[in-house]
């Protein structure tokens, strides 16, 4: 009986072909979209994502605090409610970690950080041959930084390990090196800090991110806190996690418990995530438009189909079928434009997203590209077929409800 | 709801009662029709138009309920029963034959023949058997297959009477089957709804205009302003 429904909507849907098919075309047009337009914004945002988590980690511990009286602890008399209120107004911060062994021991105890490099950070100026310019040092212990971030990966002329034997060694930045005119075995001059520094370029990395790659170079951490002149403090750790999406939690817990300044990836980069996340709900929200139009679409050809068909309900009815029959022929209906509508639009959105992540696009900037980035999410399949199953069967729903409040006498007695 | 039984007519009608509502306006339709339709008889009703005939033939064959009165189906009160009730009733009882033959223009013959039958549960193979054995009767087998816009006026008529009889219902209610129809062409469909009386000892009911056919009937009700005369 159901499948008698199903083969009349099947039926109608054939006899309605030009319709239909521009009802499935903007279906299909709109899952295709939906699908390529969330691919490409969110391609470029793990793109993102993943530069900036291979170069700054996914947690960064900075300054030690004092708790003056930010933090408001208040118990109800039976102890059942409590009160925990945190604030960081007046707390008194110290420059850089206290104590990175005792930090790292107690680092230690949380079972989603992967790994933990010490870090000093300060400023100097690089000279080469004939040109200096300022850079942003990292003093680093290499075994550790390799587990916090894509450095093995970001190298692009000489070898860590090079770098890892000489500590008077120095890993520079490909737009550094490029405009000091630097090669591997070249001598440099680091100045500033507690005097000057001659060292050997041991690698070049890029990580993409252009204001790394114009600024930053990695020195042993030694070396560095010896030049810095901060033998004992300054230094700040980076942290990599088992599911960087929770960095922000752990950085919560970790803050809590060790108080120090923790900041998540996300924290970090909120300004680039924010865009990221307006552009990719912008091009959700127009996109939609095409699946709510197409919904809008069928709406009109069902609404004139249960017009039209009023009399063929009418007669379905005096033959014993039920209100909910005729209703379930305009579902069905639905149904299969649907279903066509969904499988076309899978395929046309995986084809031109494919398609589009083969177009070269050279970006240079808060990353570094050569083609169109693409993101292969099916949650961005399963949203698509989502709208376009709200739309089709809101859609369906209106006029199928509509056929089924017809009453066969009064169409039969107008007919005639 | 209680069920009453009686053991008489196939179909039997007791002080019909049935107005229509338009805004303020209330108009009596029938005031009292009591009728009684038998097996194996053709019996018509005929009277001028807005006289009730077509309302009266809805509320037999329950498309309608009536303000007042009762309606009995072999013997068992049909006129207040729910909806599914009366829905099962009218596919596996009633037959309707219309002045337009009224077939779905996206279904071949056999199809729009058979729907009736799958609609009781028949399977799909053995609902199309027994719709082309409709059709063997009604002399339209070969035009199983075609399409039913692609048929003439009398062709049409006859696959609508093949989909009213296909279910094997007891009654068949036919409203002006012939009126859209050339005279040859409504010749062949009385004699049609006449025989499958007499042979398959059915209970036809047949609105009509024409006195010449009314005339040839087993019975003859004649309604004027809602009352049997």
């Amino acid at each position: 009986m159901k499948l008698l429904n199903l083969e009349l909507a099947w039926k109608y849907v054939i006899g309605r072909r030009r319709a239909m098919t521009m009802s499935l075309f903007g279906i299909v047009l709109g899952i295709a979209f939906f699908v390529v337009t969330q691919a490409q914004t969110s391609g470029f945002e793990a793109f993102f994502v993943k530069t900036i988590l291979g170069t700054n980690g996914a947690i960064k511990i900075s300054d030690r605090f004092q708790d003056m009286d930010g933090t408001v602890s208040v118990s109800s008399v039976n102890g059942k409610t409590r009160f925990h209120l945190n604030s960081r107004e007046n707390a008194r911060y110290i420059e850089g970690i206290s104590n990175p062994r005792l930090l790292r021991k107690a680092l230690n105890q949380f079972p989603q950080i992967t790994g933990i490099s010490e870090i000093l950070e300060g400023t100097g100026s690089l000279s080469g041959i004939s040109r200096s310019q300022s850079i942003e040092i990292h003093g680093i212990k290499i075994k550790d930084h390799i587990m916090v971030s894509d450095l093995e990966d970001q190298i692009i002329r000489g070898e860590l390990n090079e770098f890892n034997l000489n500590p008077m060694s120095i890993l520079v930045g490909s737009r550094i090196a490029q405009r000091l005119m630097l090669k591997i075995g070249d001598r440099v001059t680091l100045n500033g800090g507690t005097g000057n520094l001659q060292l050997r370029v041991a690698g070049l990395f890029e990580t993409g991110v252009s204001q790394i790659d114009k600024h930053r170079a990695y020195l042993h951490l030694n070396t560095a806190k010896a030049f810095l002149g901060k033998r004992f403090s300054g230094s700040i750790l980076q942290l990599s996690v088992k599911d960087p999406t929770r960095a922000p939690q752990i950085s919560a817990q970790i803050q809590e418990t060790i108080n120090h300044r923790t900041v998540s990836w996300q924290e970090r980069e909120r300004v680039w995530l924010d865009v990221f996340k307006a552009l990719r709900i912008s091009s959700a929200i127009t996109v939609s438009s095409i699946l709510l139009l197409s919904g809008l679409g069928i709406f009109n050809v069902f609404a004139i189909m249960v017009i039209e068909k009023t009399r063929d309900i009418a007669i379905l009815r005096s033959m014993g079928f039920k209100p909910f029959d005729a209703s379930a022929v305009f579902l069905w209906q639905g149904a299969i434009v649907l279903t066509v509508g969904i499988t076309l639009g899978i395929i046309v959105g995986l084809l031109s997203t494919y398609a589009i992540s083969q177009i070269p696009l050279r970006i240079r900037g808060i990353f570094s590209t050569d083609s169109f980035m693409v993101n292969w999410d099916s949650s961005h399949y399963y949203s698509a077929i989502l709208i376009a199953i709200v739309f089709v069967s809101i859609a369906s729903w209106i006029p199928a409800r509509r056929a089924a409040r017809i009453e066969p006498a009064k169409i039969i007695r107008e007919t005639l | 709801m209680s069920i009453q039984y009686r053991k008489k007519a196939l179909l039997e009608a007791k002080n019909l009662h049935h107005s229509f509502v338009e805004g303020e306006t209330i108009t009596k339709v029938l005031k009292g029709v009591s009728l009684e339709i038998r097996a194996g008889e053709t019996t018509a009703i005929s009277g001028p138009s807005g006289c009730g005939k077509s309302t009266l033939l809805y509320l037999l064959g329950l498309l309608d309920r009536p303000d007042t009165g009762e309606i009995f189906l072999h013997g068992k009160e049909v006129s207040q029963t729910d909806d599914s009730t009366r829905t099962n009733l009218r596919n596996h009882s009633i037959g309707f034959v219309f002045q337009f033959h009224f077939l779905i223009k996206e279904l071949s013959v056999i199809e729009n023949v058979a729907l009736p039958i799958r609609k009781a549960g028949i399977s799909k193979e053995i609902a199309k058997s027994r719709a082309l054995t409709a059709l063997t009767r009604l002399g339209m087998e070969s035009k199983a297959n075609r399409f039913a816009n692609k048929l003439s006026g009398g062709e049409q008529q006859r696959v609508a009477i093949a989909r009213a009889i296909a279910n094997s219902p007891s009654l068949i209610l036919a409203d002006e089957p012939t009126g859209n129809l050339d005279s040859a062409n409504s010749e062949n469909v009385f004699t049609l709804l006449d025989n499958l009386a007499r042979q398959e000892n059915l209970g036809v009911l047949l609105v009509t205009h024409n006195p010449e056919l009314a005339q040839r009937c087993s019975k003859k009700i004649n309604i004027r302003d809602g009352l049997i005369i």
